[in-house]
């Protein structure tokens, strides 16, 4: 019988399995940021212990970093938020400590870590990569396994290199066809989790595949990958083909030479076999799926931008009600109402979900030429590396979002979580492209609805939810 | 991780249900950069009457005159009595490093969350689930007899009372060897060595760029 690639990449890496049903991973790469290392790193120094393989290792901050140029450009200790300062501190003090390689603050290669480690090629095909942080599963988009750890798994990683894990069961969701123009990756998606459900992919591996999934572009993928999280899945994996080896050749830490060659017979390897067999399998139509809007507090409180909220009596059970009016309440909308009568007060566009290239590219395009409407209050670009600001700024993208009123910014996590200063106000209500709409967590009783960065600049220019499809014969609010 | 056998110890009331995460261990402090020092603030909404923040002076500030943990004759206690589904909520690791760092070694209650639970045994903590009505028991012993204490029999698996009671109770086998001994995953990880060194030298022959050190 044939294996998954899931199957592949656990076996490739398996160094003890043991009776009781647990097993030793090995790791191949282990990513670090500010957040959720020092406790890791303090562990390690009570017990005397030294990370065990320096080379696994690489750190970058982002969580807590300041988004604002003028505090970036005054350095670490100018900083304001004391608190967030030491916790960056610290990771510089225990990478210098320890050795770890550590991208520094203002180095232009800084960002979001799942932006980071694709884009320096510190992720390749066919690696097992963990990280503190529950969006690792965005590095699967590269044919690997990656999925995020707690901190005691930080430390543990760090002094032996490998993991105690359970194998996870395999599900493979396929979406065949073409997506509708103006559709993307972050539709897809929302849609696979209005689909399946937040919890649909607990216990299992997801592996994206199917004809839609493949026309993807790598940033596309990462996309994908990095909301399996959100369909309770720690993994999402997609196969690697010929997108994924031209994105790989030339980045910093890829082989080059007979390295590649050796790497890229074995990356060839690196897909689920014809007969291979999974646990839970579903197939979607790429052509059903229209730009998807989030209405709720939970990442499956999802419809098409042209449906409406649900309403108390669609609901058939006393939970479901309960449930949809906790959410209703705290978004402040009423059942029934048309999405595209949410009128955002923020919108942001960033985060490890949707802040590469192409991100900003699909932004800027939409807002090329237009102005953001008098009732949006702030309008945050936030790219997710220095190297995407830098390549977004050759393009003059800098420029279109500007000059239409929106803010660019640095690098960082930013508002998708709010540890630093760009958050939410509450009851203000934001366009996000970011992965979460949990209550507060874009700030304290701040309302977050998911998004693609086309439909959040579509919100930004005509201050409502609009079909971004529908948006070359719009006219613009406040324009004659 | 310090290893548990035998433990006798003062034991002190968390007389309510579904203790969650939050009020065990409030998120302002999640910014810290320290796995220790979390004592102070274990329960701080309950334990003091303002908000306290990471970098308040604990010492100076205003205790709730009617929390338990706050009552003298339950300072210096180690067994925590707790009611049903004892640290739920969110998975951080902060509210097991809190309760150990005020000095608790043991939690008894009808039944705990399971990511807590398991977090608990990963510092060395002890869950003991008891039976409600045997809880509820224990709960009324301690508040009839100051200076109440339990031993807690690792090895045998009984909680001894005061009275002569020997209350059996269930724990995972391999947890409680790990606890026994004193190791925790890393320590166990760690007996594997001779394997992971193995697999490693062959790994780094089948995936040599793996290995390649990263320049920054
Ligand atoms: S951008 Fe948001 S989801 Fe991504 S790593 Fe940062 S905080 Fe987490």
């Amino acid at each position: 019988m044939g294996q998954t690639l899931y199957d592949k990449l656990w076996h490739s890496h398996l160094v003890e399995q043991r009776d009781d049903g647990t097993a030793l991973i090995y790791i191949d790469r282990h990513l670090l940021h500010e957040v959720t290392s020092p406790q890791a790193f303090e562990g390690l120094r009570l017990a005397g212990r030294q990370p065990r393989r320096i080379s696994a290792n690489i750190a970058v901050p982002d969580h807590n970093v300041s988004t604002l140029s003028t505090e970036r450009k005054a350095g670490l200790q100018a900083l304001p938020d004391a608190v967030s300062r030491i916790q960056l501190q610290t990771l510089d003090d225990n990478c210098a400590h320890f050795a770890i390689p550590e991208i520094p603050l203002n180095d232009p290669r800084q960002g979001i870590v799942h932006v980071m480690g694709p884009e320096q090629g510190a992720t390749l095909p066919g690696m097992t990569i963990v990280c503190g942080d529950s969006h690792t599963s965005t590095h699967g988009a590269l044919g690997a396994l990656a999925h995020g750890i707690g901190t005691s798994e930080v430390e543990h990683v760090l002094a032996t290199g490998c993991l105690i894990q359970r194998k996870m069961k395999n599900f493979r969701i396929n979406v065949e066809g073409q997506l509708a123009p103006g559709v993307t990756a972050k539709d897809m998606a929302l849609a696979i989790i209005g689909a399946i459900g937040t919890a649909g992919g607990t216990g299992f591996a997801l592996e994206f595949a199917g004809s839609a999934v493949r026309d993807l572009t790598m940033e596309g993928r990462m996309t994908l990958c990095n909301m399996a999280i959100e369909a309770g899945a720690r993994a999402g994996l997609v196969a690697v083909d010929d997108t994924t080896l031209d994105y790989v050749r030339g980045k910093p830490f890829a082989p080059v030479g007979d390295l590649w060659t050796q790497a890229e017979t074995w990356w060839r390897t690196l897909h689920s076999d014809d007969d291979a067999l999974f646990d839970r399998e579903i197939t979607l139509q790429a052509i059903d799926i229209a730009p998807q809007v989030t209405w709720g507090t939970s990442p499956e409180m999802v419809t098409g931008v042209n449906g409406r909220v649900p309403s108390l009596d669609e609901m058939t059970s006393d939970t479901a009600r309960d449930g949809l009016a906790r959410a209703l309440d705290y978004m402040g909308l009423s059942g029934g109402m048309a999405i595209t009568d949410i009128r955002p007060d923020v919108v942001f566009i960033g985060s490890c979900t949707n802040s590469r290239i192409e991100d900003l590219r699909a932004a800027a395009a939409v807002v090329k030429g237009r102005t953001v409407a008098p009732s949006i209050e702030q309008a945050l670009v936030v790219p997710g590396s220095g190297l995407v600001k830098q390549q977004a700024e050759a393009e003059g993208l800098d420029r279109i979002f500007l000059e239409a009123g929106m803010e660019w910014r640095e690098p960082g996590c930013s508002m998708c979580l709010a540890m630093n200063a760009d958050k939410l106000k509450p009851g203000q209500r934001c366009a996000s492209t970011s992965n979460r709409n949990f209550e507060g967590r874009q700030g304290f009783g701040g309302r977050t609805h998911l998004v693609s960065p086309a439909m959040a600049a579509a919100a930004a220019v005509t201050g409502h939810f609009v079909d971004v499809r529908d948006l070359p014969t719009l006219a613009q609010e406040g324009a004659a | 991780m310090q290893a548990f056998t035998v433990h006798k110890g003062l034991v002190a009331p968390m007389d309510r249900a579904n203790v969650d995460t939050d009020l065990i261990m409030p998120k302002q402090f999640l910014k810290s950069i320290k796995r220790s020092g979390f004592g102070p603030n274990l329960f701080d909404e309950l334990r003091y009457l303002d908000e306290g923040q990471p970098d308040s002076d604990n010492s100076k500030r205003p205790k709730n005159p009617d929390f338990p943990l706050n009552f003298p004759r339950y300072e210096g206690a180690s067994v925590l009595l707790a009611r049903e589904n004892f640290g739920c909520g969110s998975s951080r690791e902060h509210a097991p490093w809190a309760l150990v760092d005020f000095g608790f070694r043991c939690i008894i209650a009808p039944s705990f969350a399971d990511i807590f639970r398991s977090n608990c045994f990963k510092n060395g903590l002890l869950p003991i689930a008891l039976d409600a009505a045997i809880v509820d028991d224990l709960f009324k012993a301690m508040y009839d007899n100051e200076g109440y204490s339990l031993e807690i029999d690792l090895e045998q698996q009984l909680v001894l009372t005061p009275d002569g009671h020997r209350i059996p109770f269930e724990v995972d086998g391999f947890r409680r060897d790990c606890l026994l001994k004193g190791l925790d995953d890393i320590g166990i990880t760690l007996q594997s060595e001779a394997a992971i060194s193995a697999f490693e030298a062959q790994h780094a022959q089948r995936f040599p760029w793996v290995f390649q050190t990263l320049e920054v």
